[in-house]
């Protein structure tokens, strides 16, 4: 039992809750997908009944989902500009998506999706997928230009294309690993420091004196995570407008 | 016993030999199915095929509710607010031209009603003093035409009055020398007398 309440990793294990095996792969419904749900399910549900009564002038909660659409949409046409607007719903789910799952992660006992390595690659690697198809499809071959930056002396474009081409292969890398490294460092930590806190508190009234500081200490982990939740959200959404300003304008 | 727990707890994020057998005692004790995957749990390629269908599931099913239903609804609201905002801005500057236009009109009538009020009072005085004038003029008329009656009434006076103190003068004279002389002078003597001595 104390190995149970100290140990750090065990609120990311996956835990089977519907076993389903489908051609020799593991396709259980497990505590990740449930909490993938119940992201979509507040994320969607509150965008759907803040906004139901349509008011001209918003509520509180109605403001918040005004809010968040304008963010986003400020964000996408600062980036992309007003072509790049067409991917605004992509870019809105993605936002609100990783927003709520973080958020819901911060819950004791709830599971944080997005401390997944796979989760966040399985996102990063649809961002960078619509990227690419996308790109290819408007431009055709001219989306190699990305590739090719402009003013660049002949001697050195061997170079510089080859230091384009791991820059952006590496961006599903670096857009993934970003978010999940946020949420798992920052949910270990939290751990570790409440977990300090109860091996403390078994120690005796010297112990329970001792342990205000790390509880405290929990305690303002806590805030950062919040602020962490929202900025990893934030920043996964403006790499994607970013990236996705690339498919639209290659020729940098 | 405790020496090699406390070893356990201490090696379980980092090691993962050693995780397998902290894993399975975790879960017996939380009533929880064995995984029996030693290796870290975001890291385990057993959970990628489950997690990789159930986030293309969600996401997938929240990218359309998004698309369909949120993004247009509050997209709606969003321009609805615009174009109430923009209609109402400008309703108020078109009453805002009308309150102007009214003011320049009332300033206008103003200005008028004042250039008309110096006239007619202007035209009030004149009048005024016109009649004030003829009025005048009457007065003095009529007083001049008394000053003249008073005055000639005065010059018919002082000369009878003349003519009397003449016959008064004559009598009186008449009546001394009568009296120092003892005889009479003649009238017409006494008449010349006096007229010579009042000259």
């Amino acid at each position: 039992m104390a190995a149970d309440k100290v140990d750090p990793i065990h609120q990311f294990h996956i835990i089977k809750l519907v076993p389903i095996n489908i051609g020799g792969y593991d396709l259980s419904f497990t505590n990740s997908a449930l909490f993938m749900v119940a992201t979509v399910v507040v994320a969607a549900a509150f965008l759907f009944l803040t906004t139901s009564s349509r008011s001209l002038v918003p509520g509180r909660l109605q403001s918040i989902s005004e809010m968040a659409y304008e963010f986003v949409g400020n964000m996408l046409r600062d980036a992309a500009g007003t072509q790049g607007m067409k991917f605004f719903p992509f870019v809105f789910s993605l936002f609100m998506f990783v927003l709520v799952a973080n958020l819901l992660g911060l819950f004791p006992y709830f599971f944080t999706v997005t401390s997944h390595i796979i989760v966040t690659f399985g996102l990063a690697a649809l961002v960078i997928g619509t990227v690419v198809v996308y790109g290819f499809m408007k431009h055709g071959l001219g989306f190699l230009k990305l590739f090719v930056p402009h003013g660049v002396p002949v001697f050195l474009l061997p170079l510089v294309v080859l230091i384009e081409v791991i820059s952006f292969v590496s961006r599903p890398v670096s857009l993934s690993v970003r978010l999940f490294a946020n949420m798992l460092a920052g949910h270990i930590t939290l751990k570790v420091f409440s977990g300090f806190v109860v091996s403390l508190s078994a120690l005796g009234a010297v112990g329970v004196a001792g342990s205000v500081l790390p509880l405290a200490m929990a305690v303002a982990l806590t805030a950062l995570e919040l602020l962490v939740a929202f900025l990893q959200a934030y920043v996964f959404a403006v790499l994607t407008c970013m990236y996705l300003n690339d498919a639209l304008h290659p020729g940098h | 016993m405790f020496v090699t727990s406390a070893f356990a707890q201490e090696s379980a994020p980092s090691a993962d030999t050693s995780h397998a057998a902290i894993g399975a005692d975790t879960h017996s004790g939380t009533g929880v199915p064995a995984e029996a995957h030693g290796a870290f749990p975001p890291f385990d390629p057993a959970t990628f095929p489950s997690q990789l269908l159930w986030l293309a599931i969600t996401f997938g099913l929240f990218y359309l509710f998004l698309k369909r239903v949120v993004v247009p609804r509050v997209g709606g609201i969003i321009d609805v607010r615009n174009d109430r905002i923009s209609q109402d801005l400008d309703q108020a500057a078109k009453l805002k031209g009308e309150a102007d236009a009214a003011v320049a009109a009332y300033e206008q009538e103003l200005a008028e009603a004042k250039k008309n009020a110096s006239s007619i009072g202007q035209q009030a005085a004149d009048a005024a003093k016109a009649e004030a004038e003829t009025a005048r003029k009457k007065i003095e008329a009529a007083l001049d035409e008394k000053l003249g009656e008073a005055e000639a009434r005065i010059s018919s006076i002082k000369a009878n009055a003349m003519k009397e103190v003449g016959s008064i003068a004559e009598d009186t004279a008449s009546a001394i020398v009568e009296a120092l002389v003892g005889g009479k002078a003649s009238k017409a003597e006494i008449a010349a007398a006096v007229k010579s001595v009042a000259r």
